[in-house]
């Protein structure tokens, strides 16, 4: 869970850095061509491979927790009250990562679908910055967008530092900076991700 | 602190025995000293259940001081009730005031089998501890003190592991079920100090395999345990475990 979650908060770092290149305000120029970049070299597509094998493992690991974790309690609690011990979100990793799942399903059938088929199929070159206005000119779409890395964010702040834990990193003065790392990376990664969206819808970048 | 009594309604779990369904039933406790703890208030229930010729409750206790960790109880959602570091031994009665509703519930899980009302079979603790929890030393008469040099911090902080006193209260809150609080911090006891180094792998590996083997959960890092534990057992020990299984699990030769 730890070792893929990694993997994945290492994947969201290339992920958000490429795409923030809309803010550049060119008319996506440069956007596009890194685009292109990533989408026609061979160490893109192996290591992109390996990113839907991590998530995936990702995905069954969580779902291996979570029934192991049922059956350790089959009786349920008559009354309960958990918020006095822990925070919801560490409690809710399932259900935000659930939500995630959901959300990556809309976000796949927005740009991967369109982008293999242009890659695979297409006559001309493949202007997915164009793409996405007009994708996120629909408010609902922006919306969903917007609370998916909400999800992501709670999501991500739980999970940078639990993963060090479960490696067996827990010291005195690193844990303390490992927290703090892992909230300012969810919080930059998540701000980068939620302005893509709106700043499009809001016409921010031409 | 003001002395004062209280009326209570009590809603306490009552399981016939490990095979039945249980089920919560109401009871009503007059004039309850403040000064009283959360089991003598048990203690005045129970003999009002006895005059009424009715079954009294049982009830895992021992020490009453706070140190055995038989005093099982999740009260009002809270294992050991609504203290910070507490047993339901040391919970007094001025926690509650009058006309309080209060649940009572047996740990819930499915290593700690009910075995009547709020008992649970905490056996598979021992089963834990026998898989690994313990040190091979000389037999004969006992070392002297400090003849073995032992950094201060590590012996401060096998110390603090050893404060555990096997309650099951992380287990009960945590909410996978889980025992990393508890395997984490008898891992850590001996493999801080060198008198646990002859063991130190495969005491990790088959600890480990029987908590898995008794089927508790897995850890996700919620902290609770640490937070409702009666001695305050740091989840640090639950890096060691997890580092110390890594090691192990990586250098092993055996299968």
């Amino acid at each position: 869970m730890a070792l893929t979650g990694l993997f994945l908060i290492l994947f969201l770092i290339v992920h958000a850095g490429i795409n923030s290149c809309i803010f550049l305000n060119d008319g996506g120029q440069t956007f596009n061509e890194m685009a292109h970049f990533m989408s026609h070299n061979w160490i893109m597509r192996f290591l992109e491979v390996g990113l839907f094998a991590g998530l995936f493992m990702h995905i069954i690991q969580g779902l291996m927790l979570w029934s192991q974790n049922n059956k350790a309690r089959p009786v349920p609690y008559a009354f309960n009250q958990p918020n006095k011990n822990s925070k919801w979100y560490s409690r809710s990793m399932g259900l935000l990562g659930t939500l995630l799942l959901l959300f990556l399903i809309m976000h796949l059938s927005h740009f991967y679908i369109g982008t293999k088929i242009a890659l695979y199929g297409g006559d001309q070159p493949h202007n997915l910055y164009e793409e996405m206005k007009t994708i996120f000119s629909n408010q609902w779409v922006v919306l969903g967008y917007v609370l998916g890395v909400v999800a992501l964010f709670w999501h991500l702040f739980h999970g940078f530092q639990s993963a060090f834990q479960t490696f067996g990193v827990h010291h005195k003065k690193y844990s303390p900076i490992i927290k703090t790392l892992g909230t300012v990376y969810a919080l930059v990664i998540c701000t980068l991700f939620a302005l893509m969206p709106i700043a499009m819808y809001l016409n921010w970048v031409i | 602190m003001e002395h004062y009594h209280m009326n209570l309604t009590l809603k306490v779990w009552r399981q016939k025995n490990s095979n039945v369904k249980g089920a919560l039933e109401t009871y009503q406790v007059k004039n309850i000293s403040s000064e009283m703890s959360f089991l003598e208030m048990f203690d005045v229930l129970n003999e009002q259940l006895i005059v009424e010729g009715k079954e009294p409750i049982a009830f895992d206790h021992d020490c009453r001081e706070g140190i055995c960790g038989m005093c099982s109880m999740y009260i009002n959602g809270q294992a050991h009730g609504p203290w910070q570091k507490n047993t339901t031994c040391q919970l007094h009665m001025r926690a509650f005031k009058d006309g309080d509703e209060i649940v009572v519930e047996p740990w819930r899980s499915t290593a700690f089998p009910v075995v009547k009302d709020l008992v649970v079979n905490r056996s598979s603790f021992d089963r834990i501890i026998q898989a690994g929890g313990f040190i091979s030393v000389n037999t004969g008469n006992a070392v002297d003190a400090n003849a073995i040099p032992i950094d201060k911090k590590d012996a401060d902080d096998a110390f603090m592991a050893a404060a555990c006193i096997g309650c099951g209260a992380c287990v009960a809150t945590c909410k996978n079920g889980s025992a990393m609080l508890f395997v984490g911090a008898k891992v850590s006891q001996l493999a801080l100090l060198p008198q646990g180094a002859p063991e130190r792998e495969s005491r990790v590996l088959n600890m480990v395999a029987q908590m898995d083997k008794e089927g508790f959960g897995n850890c996700t890092n919620t902290y609770a345990c640490e937070a409702e534990c009666p001695k305050g057992i740091s989840v640090a020990n639950i890096a060691r475990l997890n580092s110390e299984f890594l090691k192990a699990g990586l250098s092993t030769e055996e299968n």
